[in-house]
């Protein structure tokens, strides 16, 4: 696990970039997430699979300020930032961007002004109504680029395919440069080809941000070859490499056979 | 169409709509002050009320387009922003009768000493200076939209439950505004005005000036909404419309922006009420009316949403429509309704089978009236008048449901056929009045979801999904992955 050490203040709890712990979320009796725990150190890429159920989706919205944990620890960066306590918009001005897994983008504007309005910068209601484009449509370009959609880019989002769309969802994590990048099942509806290209484009992201990808797909995770957490019934059931957990008897009972 | 949109561009309604209004605000009054009134040129004093007034509405009819069509949120209670502004202005307008009111008292409007009441109330302090009377009108809607949007909107209020309860606001004011002792005039409002800034609000030259000010209040709220929703921040407002959890996860908050639209846009709404009020001569709490503010939706609805021309447009229509409805005739009706079909009929794809349609519906409507004349009694002949609107009925849904040309085609053979033999000639529509906005705003919705001006060659600002076409297609429709396919049977869950 390739985690940059960290000169922590003696004070904190912990020195990953996102540290869960005792986290446990119920809905009307239901454990969504039961006595979750999970630490991402700083630069990490990690997968996060799981059945239907496990708690991944619930997992990311703790994590965004989405749902409450009913009990449990949720910390940011070091420890310093306690995200039970923020809300959505407070947790994604931290430093945490997240792709949904339904592609969801602003249909009714351009390819450009999506990526714009995820585009780094002031979030406020005056910045934005006095805003000048300052080489923004530069940074815009490039971000394109890196996704593949610059001949779109004056298309409306809504007229993208699919596929694009999910990459368009990606391209405005890129303009957000988080800290933490939360992806929820990027290459859902996605062609073969279209997964491979996806899987590039992560671990590429991967080399200046941390990562967490939640996937179904065995083959997906597998091609971005990194440290894997199997979740199941709200809790972890095993962590290690794609090839130890697919080993692991336990994951192999409740998720890949049974 | 959609895909030729481009934000930057200036866009040529919006310059034809400056235009024209800023035409309007120099031609009007000289037309009205200058031209004698033989002159067949002359503009006559009401017509500029009316259509003061008319352009008091549009403003309205704006503000609340740009926190509907730019942001989503469906005020049912904008009226009563603009029913404040008024009340502010006519609260002016009353203390500048002084002596000349039925009690001759220097300072107590005539209401309040009616009442017996001895003082003025606190809060009707300083309004006897205009700049604190115009301060008044933008602060207390202003105000209270933002009491108001920073509690609802805080909460994340949305949708259905935010339009009743901006419904709840206007009726309770309403019914505060009817009180006596609220100190506003009770039923009777605020009215018989005499002086604004010195000059006689009943004067052609005064209405004049006030028509050329609401063309001017118009055009400047026009150009702020136009600067807002052109900005990084209009930008957000749509985010928010289309996706508002989204637009959250990116780091804005949502409730910031909605306040911030609201009160302005109620500020907006403030202004327009006080333009109204000299220009009709009185204010008083039926202007809180929720049904009041449901009719501003409708204009909006039927000019265009989340175009700003448009919500002035429809504004300007459907009120234009109003007044010769309700002091108008059935002819009248018939050339308002057959305009609106043929308009309609614009957008209607088959000419052809609309041609044989419009063969059927003229030739059913032609021997049912024959029939029905010979087979009534003379004292019932009057029943003959709920044919044309059967038939119109029955075309309607016909079309509705096979979605085909013809039955268009039929609709407009009935109105034809109606405008020429119609026996109701002279009879007072007043109280069909609603019937028919309802029916506006049915069609409107149904068949022209991007309002008359969608109707216009050129750029959408802001491309609104067709009515009842889902927004987005479902993923898993078009997965090609074989391996993929298997998700398709999703086991609930409570956050996926």
């Amino acid at each position: 696990m390739p985690a940059h050490p960290v000169i922590a203040k003696p004070r904190q709890i912990t020195q990953s970039l996102l540290y869960l712990d005792g986290v446990t979320v119920s809905f009307d009796g239901f454990r969504a997430l039961d006595n979750l725990a999970l630490d991402i150190s700083h630069g990490e890429m990690r997968a996060i699979i799981g059945p239907n159920g496990a708690g991944k989706t619930t997992m990311m919205d703790v994590v965004t300020g989405k749902t409450r944990p009913d009990e449990g620890e949720v910390l940011f960066d070091n420890g310093t930032v306690d995200l039970t306590t923020e809300d959505e918009a407070a947790i994604a001005q931290l430093g945490i961007g997240r792709k949904f897994q339904k592609p969801t983008v602003f249909e009714n504007h351009t390819v450009e002004d999506n990526v714009l309005l995820a585009l780094k910068g002031h979030r406020g209601v005056r910045k934005t109504l006095f805003w000048r484009p300052n080489g923004d449509a530069e940074r815009i370009g490039e971000i394109l680029e890196t996704i593949g959609l610059q001949s779109h880019r004056r298309r409306l989002a809504g007229a993208l395919s699919h596929g694009q769309k999910q990459w368009l969802e990606v391209g405005m994590l890129i303009a957000q440069d988080p800290k933490l990048l939360l992806v929820d099942e990027p290459v859902a509806g996605m062609t073969d080809a279209e997964t491979r290209t996806t899987a590039e484009l992560l671990k590429d992201i991967a080399r200046s941000h941390t990562v967490v990808v939640v996937e179904h797909d065995m083959e997906f995770v597998r091609m971005l070859g990194v440290k894997v957490t199997v979740l199941h019934e709200g809790s972890v059931l095993a962590e290690g490499s794609i090839d130890e957990v697919s080993a692991n008897e336990r994951v192999i009972e409740v998720y890949l056979g049974r | 169409m959609i895909l030729r949109r481009f934000l930057e561009a200036p866009d040529w309604r919006g310059w034809l709509f400056l235009a024209m209004l800023a035409t309007a605000a120099v031609l009007v009054p000289v037309l009205n002050v200058l031209v004698p009134p033989s002159s067949p040129f002359h503009v006559t004093t009401a017509t500029v009320a009316l259509w003061g007034k008319y352009l008091c509405f549009a403003l309205l009819a704006l503000s609340l387009d740009l926190v509907w069509g730019y942001c989503g949120i469906l005020s049912l209670g904008h009226g009563a922003f603009f029913a404040l502004g008024g009340y502010a202005m006519g609260m002016y307008l009353m203390r500048q009768i002084g002596t000349r009111g039925g009690y001759a008292h220097p300072i107590l409007p005539d209401f309040m000493m009616f009442l017996n009441w001895k003082e003025l109330p606190w809060y009707w302090y300083g309004f006897n200076h205009f700049p604190y009377a115009a301060l008044m009108i933008v602060l207390v809607p202003g105000v209270l939209a933002f009491v108001f949007g920073w509690f609802a909107f805080r909460s994340r209020v949305t949708g259905v439950y935010l339009s009743i309860i901006t419904q709840a606001l206007t009726f309770a004011l309403m019914l505060a505004f009817f009180r006596n002792d609220f100190g506003f005039g009770g039923n009777n409002g605020l009215t018989d005005f005499y002086d604004l800034l010195g000059y006689s609000v009943r004067a052609p030259e005064t209405r004049a000036v006030l028509f050329a000010l609401s063309a001017v209040a118009l055009m400047l709220g026009y150009l702020v909404a136009q600067a807002v929703v052109r900005s990084k921040a209009g930008k957000v407002l749509i985010a928010i419309r289309d996706e508002e959890s989204r637009t959250r996860f990116l780091g804005y908050r949502v409730e910031s922006y909605k306040t911030c639209v609201f009160t302005l846009s109620a500020c907006m709404a403030g202004v327009a009420g006080a333009l109204y009020v000299p220009q009709v001569g009185i204010i008083n709490p039926s202007e809180f009316h929720p049904a009041n503010s449901i009719e501003v939706v409708i204009w909006v609805a039927v000019g265009g949403r989340g175009t700003l021309v448009g919500a002035a447009l429809g504004g300007v229509l459907v009120n234009y429509a109003k007044t010769i409805f309700t002091g108008g005739t059935v002819v009248q009706y018939w050339v308002i309704g057959a305009a609106a079909v043929v308009v309609l009929g614009a957008v209607a794809i088959r000419w052809r089978e609309a041609l044989y349609g419009a063969a059927l519906g003229a030739t059913v409507a032609y021997a049912g009236w024959l029939l029905l004349g010979t087979l009534l009694p003379p004292d019932r002949l009057g029943l003959l008048a709920y044919w044309p609107a059967l038939l119109m009925a029955l075309a309607g849904v016909a079309w509705l449901i096979l979605e085909r040309p013809w039955p268009f085609g039929a609709l407009l053979g009935v109105v034809l056929v109606a405008l020429f033999r119609t026996p109701f000639v002279g009879v007072t529509l007043a109280l069909y009045w609603l019937f028919v906005l309802g029916a506006i705003f049915i069609l409107v919705t149904i068949f022209l979801p991007r309002g008359v001006l969608g109707l216009l060659p050129g750029r959408r600002d802001t491309p609104i999904p067709d009515a009842g076409a889902p927004a987005r297609t479902a993923p898993e429709a078009h997965v090609p992955n074989a391996a993929l396919r298997g998700r398709g049977e999703r086991v609930p869950q409570p956050a996926e």
